[in-house]
């Protein structure tokens, strides 16, 4: 329990950009260029739909993507997650703006680079799995290898590895159509990984999944991470996921980012109602760690671990002479100390707000 | 007020004049070219008719236990493989082995031009909104104008016999495996085309490795019909001279031979029964896989 909320590092990571993405702008429609000075202006997306037929697809969008990490992309339906993903790899050409990967212009890329550079660099997996229903499991695996050119008995030789790392050893020879949703999304995933991209792009790669299921991929990928260390751009409706998933969270709301963070940021400070209202469901006390309510000094007995999760620290502070630990770092060392009066009080800031409103 | 009862229209020597003047050089182009085109299609000629020969003189022992074979790879049922052999043992003994023979060589060569033909202009069309465009009205116009318009042209440059007869039925049949084949590629899922996209496919991989097979269902469906109208294409085919089954309707209906024409009438329908039932269940198989096992 307290293993899956713990981080390589404090999630603010001190990795390089990866992916940087500048001032990007998508307005579906004939003419989008000509809205981009509007949208600039501020024409909502209601407007430019109802007056001018355009659809605002992305609306300045600037986002860094740190190098192996995983950066989580949150929103409703709609809020433009898709498009902006397939700006990554090119599925869908800007209206404008910058992309770079490894400070390489992806824009300025001829089809045959992109083609390339899709090959080598990036992979995706897909909400409905998008496999081949006429190939083998072992056939979908190799799928990445065999469009490089490599012959297809070599391909599924060098795909056995993945498909054992995604427990799906002794399928090989299956059909998709013989296998179930949650079986078929780790083909999907073995195919993403069999090709080495360090770049993994997943679009609501779960979201299909039974919530059960959802949690064992989530639990497969998060294992695989901690010997791949790919740049995963992860996209999720679900705060949970988004929660448990990320070292990173963007979140998008009618194609424009409104906030950015790790996930004790997003919940600790949410940048308006919206977000407030996004995470007023989850559990608090399993997602707030210790260090986000950490204060400066120490203190003597027990200390808890930095990523330590509320729930579990508020027994233990209860049970201390006077309600206070010292906060250690991954490797020992002092960091700060906590109060069990501000374990609570972050445990009940949003609710009580709620209650207060409503019986007034 | 005569002008409102009777339409205006050209007088009676101009018009003549007119399709005169057409004809005329119609029919002076196919004299000069006439050769020329014949030559083209000579390889046409000869493979029909070694086809034919090969097939008339195989001894029919051999020919039954092909039928066997074809209909049971196509279909794996047991009942259909015999139900042909059945059938093709009634045909012969009747006395219309040889015509089948004929009408079984036209057809296979009509089918085998109509898919070298018709997958590649289909193709073409699903890849390009303009070729569609540009092809479709013609697909209407090969459907809907009466055959006998368009066999006229054809009579006239290549004579009687069995190419012009070819290409008749090849213009009739051809529609279908172009609109099946444009269409399955077309249907094919988008999130899967933009999976093979997202690994760097190249156009011609992905229409190889994705919608080429993913259409496969389609298309056959397509090959299945070609066959089917180039089977009902037989009679028609035999009036400009094309030996097989046809030729006895034809001989039937002009001299009232009630018994003839129903014998070769029956034949040609249990040909398409076969050719129907067996590409029908292959077409089957080949989805087998799409879809989950409860499809099957
Ligand atoms: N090809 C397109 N043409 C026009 N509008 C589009 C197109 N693709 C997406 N959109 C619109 O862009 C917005 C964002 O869509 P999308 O990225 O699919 O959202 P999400 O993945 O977050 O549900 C939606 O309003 C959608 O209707
Ligand atoms: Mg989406």
């Amino acid at each position: 329990m307290v293993k899956d909320f713990k981080r390589i590092d404090m999630g603010k990571s001190m990795n390089k950009p990866k992916l940087k993405i500048k001032n990007l702008y998508k307005i579906f429609g004939p003419k989008g260029e000509s809205f981009i000075d509007p949208v600039k202006n501020g024409i909502s997306k209601q407007e430019l739909l109802d007056n001018h037929g355009h659809v605002l697809g992305l609306n300045d969008i600037n986002l860094d993507i740190p190098e192996q990490r995983i950066q989580v992309i949150m929103g409703l339906s709609g809020s433009g997650k898709s498009t902006l993903i397939r700006h990554i790899n090119r599925l869908i050409e800007p209206t404008s703006g910058e992309i770079t990967v490894d400070d390489e212009d992806i824009l300025a890329m001829s089809q045959l680079q992109l083609r390339e550079f899709r090959r080598k660099k990036t992979s995706m997996v897909f909400q409905k799995f998008a496999l081949l229903p006429h190939r083998t499991v072992a056939q979908n695996v190799a799928y990445g290898l065999t469009i490089q050119g490599q012959h297809e008995g070599v391909a599924k030789e060098k795909s056995h590895k993945w498909i054992e790392s995604v427990g799906l050893s002794g399928f090989e020879e299956r059909y998709p159509s013989q296998l179930s949703g949650g079986m078929q999304q780790r083909v999907g995933l073995a195919r993403a990984l069999a090709t080495d991209a360090p770049i993994l792009l997943m679009d609501e790669a779960f979201s299909a999944l039974d919530p059960l299921i959802r949690t064992d991929m989530q639990n497969i990928l998060l294992d695989l991470q901690k010997d791949l260390h790919k740049t995963i751009v992860f996209i999720t409706h679900d705060l949970d996921e988004a929660l448990r998933i990320g070292d990173n969270i963007a979140i998008l709301r009618d194609g424009k980012i409104i906030q950015k963070g790790n996930p004790q940021e997003i919940i600790m400070k949410p940048a308006d109602n919206y977000i407030s209202d996004f995470i007023k469901d989850i559990n608090r006390g399993k997602v707030i760690e210790v260090r986000s309510i950490m204060q400066k000094g120490s203190s003597k007995g027990v200390s808890l671990d930095s990523s330590c999760p509320l729930e579990d620290a508020l027994k233990i502070l209860n049970n201390e002479k006077n309600n206070e630990c010292s906060v250690v770092d991954d490797k020992g060392k002092k960091i700060g100390k906590v109060t069990l009066d501000a374990a609570i009080s972050a445990l009940f800031r949003e609710k009580s707000l709620k209650k207060s409103e409503k019986y007034k | 007020m005569d002008w409102l009862a009777e339409f205006p229209s050209l007088g009676k020597r101009d018009l003549r004049d007119l399709k005169k003047g057409i004809d005329g050089s119609f029919r002076e182009w196919s004299r000069s070219n006439g050769d020329a085109i014949e030559a083209f299609f000579d390889p046409l000629y000869f493979f029909l008719v070694w086809l034919e020969k090969l097939l008339i003189a195989t001894p029919w022992p051999i020919i039954l236990v092909l039928v066997a074979a074809f209909a049971y790879l196509g279909s794996r049922s047991w009942q259909l493989a015999l139900g042909s052999v059945v059938s093709f043992m009634l045909i012969g003994y009747f006395g219309m082995w040889k015509d089948m023979m004929a009408t079984i060589s036209l057809i296979s060569v009509a089918t085998l031009i109509c898919i070298a033909v018709g997958i590649p202009i289909g193709i073409l069309m699903s890849r390009y909104d303009r070729v569609q465009s540009a092809i479709t009205p013609i697909l209407d116009l090969m459907q809907t104008i009466p055959i006998f318009v368009y066999l006229l042209p054809v009579v006239m440059l290549l004579g009687i016999g069995r190419v012009p007869g070819l290409i008749a039925v090849c213009v009739y049949a051809l529609p279908p495996i172009i609109r099946l084949t444009n269409l399955g590629i077309r249907l094919v899922d988008k999130e899967i085309l933009e999976a093979a996209d997202a690994f760097g496919s190249s156009y011609r991989q992905k229409l190889f490795s994705v919608q080429i097979p993913l259409a496969l269902p389609n298309i056959f469906a397509g090959v299945n019909q070609t066959i089917m109208m180039a089977l009902a294409m037989v009679v028609i085919a035999s009036m400009i001279g094309v030996k097989g089954l046809g030729m006895p309707v034809l001989q039937a209906v002009q001299n009232q031979y009630l018994t003839l024409g129903l014998m070769n009438g029956l034949a040609i329908v249990a040909l398409a029964i076969i050719f129907d039932r067996v590409s029908q269940r292959y077409g089957q198989r080949l989805q087998a896989h799409r879809y989950g096992k409860e499809h099957e």
